[in-house]
């Protein structure tokens, strides 16, 4: 069996070169939803806080896992809603009201 | 055989469709035809995650894991409806800061579990535990910094103190220290603990002596931060999707902070370490020579004129205009312009804003077409063939001192060549410097006109006087 740790590190490296190579090419106008879009994506860590928050018992854990689900949420919702917000704005002609 | 045997695979299997979803996302974010669906699939690939993660046999408390999902979208949602545009960089900072914290409360309840469950606490675990900790616990207080700096509640000026440095640097080998007494003894909680507040304070001096000017890197760096925090987080609890998508923002983070250190001409130690901006630096260098020059100064008719019977015309915003909220009168004279067979093109810095792209999104917001809003690269090689370059609320990104002037401190960034243009007039409210405090030459220039004035008075003015043109 080999070690987690080490799975971890092949996946990690070999993720992180795919998205220097998909973020590269995205044009400076769309910088700012790239980074409130990726910013959502971070809030991935809700999966980490649904395992932890898991268990039917009290303990400090869940109640640290529970917390942690609140932030990631907020992370999560609050960041894809904006990307949608501002992409909406963007438009090649105006349409007059 | 039953369906719980599946079950594993299956939710390994979510997360690799959820994985894809966020590249195919992000690779869509790549055009603004497509960034609105790419948003979209990348949201969905997080509900797959989401949903993947729920089917785990060990997640068992789903009536109070719906009451906190409830509660984060709520607040999630108000705050992504409320926030201004103008207000993104604090919106980002704040989320940063949250994905942060959450990533580092994982880690910390996992701690606990082993404390409570296991007498043996892997070696690797612990390793892992303790760096989710540290970019967890930096990530989210070096973003809670940032929020209030730029949301303006403390001064966006750099804070030093004696001895900054040698503090920042002895705090950091406590905390190394602190990690191999624990890595001996991992039940020691209270160095847990105190790994802990060592990680927060980090966080909080590593911002502290960053000023207003350098927040787009510090705000990209930290983007950064919150996805490597989500992939620590993932080696913790051995989780490849947490690794991923961590992976993925982390590099977006990075290769963002590259750019705008680019775009400043100046390495990221340099951001981080030198306090640039502090008032005190550049005095000298402001005084120097300014009183004996004279300065062409031109009314709001003038101006319209110029720019009415001007072929071609290339607005530079600066974040000045955006603070005065002189976008939608900005555009209304691009309109104007139009109106009277002007060409009309916007040039944008990429650190014009307060974060990468943000003029961009300003500019979206009052309805100007984003095939009109041009990068420094494209616009440069047309400022030859332009008659009139009108510059709003800009100063450091048009200085051409940036070229000419070995001794000044923005020597070599790259700027906006607008003193290459027939004319140039600059909107401003009055002669202080721009943020890194250094005199700008261009406005003495024999070509150069200066409008005076707050710039949505002035471009209101403007807007008035050309559309009496014809």
């Amino acid at each position: 069996m080999i070690d987690p740790l080490i799975t971890g590190l092949v996946v990690f490296v070999l993720a992180t070169f795919i998205g220097f190579e998909v973020i590269n090419k995205i044009p400076p106008t769309l910088h700012t939803p790239l980074m409130s879009g990726s910013n959502a994506i971070s809030g991935i860590a809700i999966v980490g806080a649904l395992l932890v928050a898991g268990d039917k018992n009290w303990s400090l854990t869940v109640i640290l896992g529970l917390l942690a689900v609140v932030l990631a949420t907020i992370n999560v919702v609050g960041g894809f809603l904006v990307t949608d917000r501002m992409l909406q704005m963007f438009k090649k002609k105006d349409v007059k009201a | 055989m039953n369906f719980s045997d599946f079950l594993p695979s299956g939710i390994e299997l979510g997360y690799l469709v959820a994985a894809g979803l966020f590249i195919v996302g992000l690779k869509k974010l790549g055009s603004p035809a497509s960034a609105r669906q790419g948003n979209l699939v990348a949201a969905i690939g997080m509900l797959v995650a989401i949903v993947a993660t729920l089917l785990n046999q060990g997640v068992l408390n789903y009536q109070m894991i719906l009451v906190a999902i409830l509660l984060g979208s709520a607040i999630g949602a108000v705050m992504a409806q409320r926030v201004e545009m103008t207000a993104m960089p604090q919106m980002v900072g704040l989320l940063n800061g949250f994905g942060g914290a959450a990533s580092a409360l994982v880690a910390v309840g996992e701690y606990w579990r082993y404390m409570q469950q296991v007498d043996n606490i892997p070696l690797s675990e612990t390793v892992t535990i303790i760096l989710s900790v540290l970019i967890g616990g930096i990530t989210f207080t070096g973003s809670m910094l940032a929020f209030v700096k730029l949301q303006g509640l403390i001064t966006g000026q750099p804070i030093t103190y004696g001895f900054q440095q040698p503090f920042n640097i002895s705090l950091l080998i406590t905390f190394l220290v602190g990690s191999g007494l624990l890595i001996t003894d991992p039940h020691n909680s209270e160095i847990f603990l105190g790994l802990i507040a060592i990680s927060l304070l980090l966080g909080v001096l590593f911002v502290l002596p960053i000023g207003g000017a350098d927040t787009p890197v510090v705000i990209s760096l930290l983007n950064s931060f919150s996805g490597l925090a989500a992939s620590a987080a993932g080696f913790v609890l051995s989780n490849n999707m947490l690794i991923i998508s961590g992976a993925l923002v982390g590099s977006s983070g990075i290769i963002l902070t590259q750019i705008m250190c680019k775009a400043m001409n100046r390495s990221l130690g340099n951001v981080l370490f030198s306090a640039f901006g502090s008032a005190k630096k550049f005095e000298d260098a402001a005084a120097e020579g300014s009183q004996d020059r004279t300065l062409h100064t031109i009314d709001t008719e003038e101006g319209a004129m110029m720019l009415g019977y001007a072929r071609s015309v290339v607005i530079v915003p600066g974040y000045g205009m955006a603070v005065a909220q002189a976008q939608h009168a900005v555009r209304e004279l691009a309109d104007q312009l139009e109106r009277l067979g002007v060409d009309v093109k916007y040039a944008i810095h990429p650190v014009a804003g307060r974060m990468p792209g943000h003029m961009n999104v300003l500019l979206a917001e009052a309805n100007v077409p984003y095939p009109q809003l041009y990068d420094m690269e494209d616009i440069n090689p047309e400022f030859d063939r332009v008659d009139v370059a009108l510059v709003i609320g800009a100063n450091d990104v048009v200085n051409p001192a940036a070229r000419t002037n070995q001794s000044s401190p923005i020597y070599g960034m790259p700027i906006l060549e607008v003193d290459k243009a027939q004319h140039t007039i600059v909107v401003k409210r009055g002669m202080n410097a721009g943020f890194s405090g250094v005199e700008n030459e261009l406005f003495y220039k024999d070509k150069t006109l200066m409008l005076f004035g707050g710039a949505k008075d002035v471009v209101s003015l403007l807007v008035t006087a050309v559309k009496e043109l014809n």
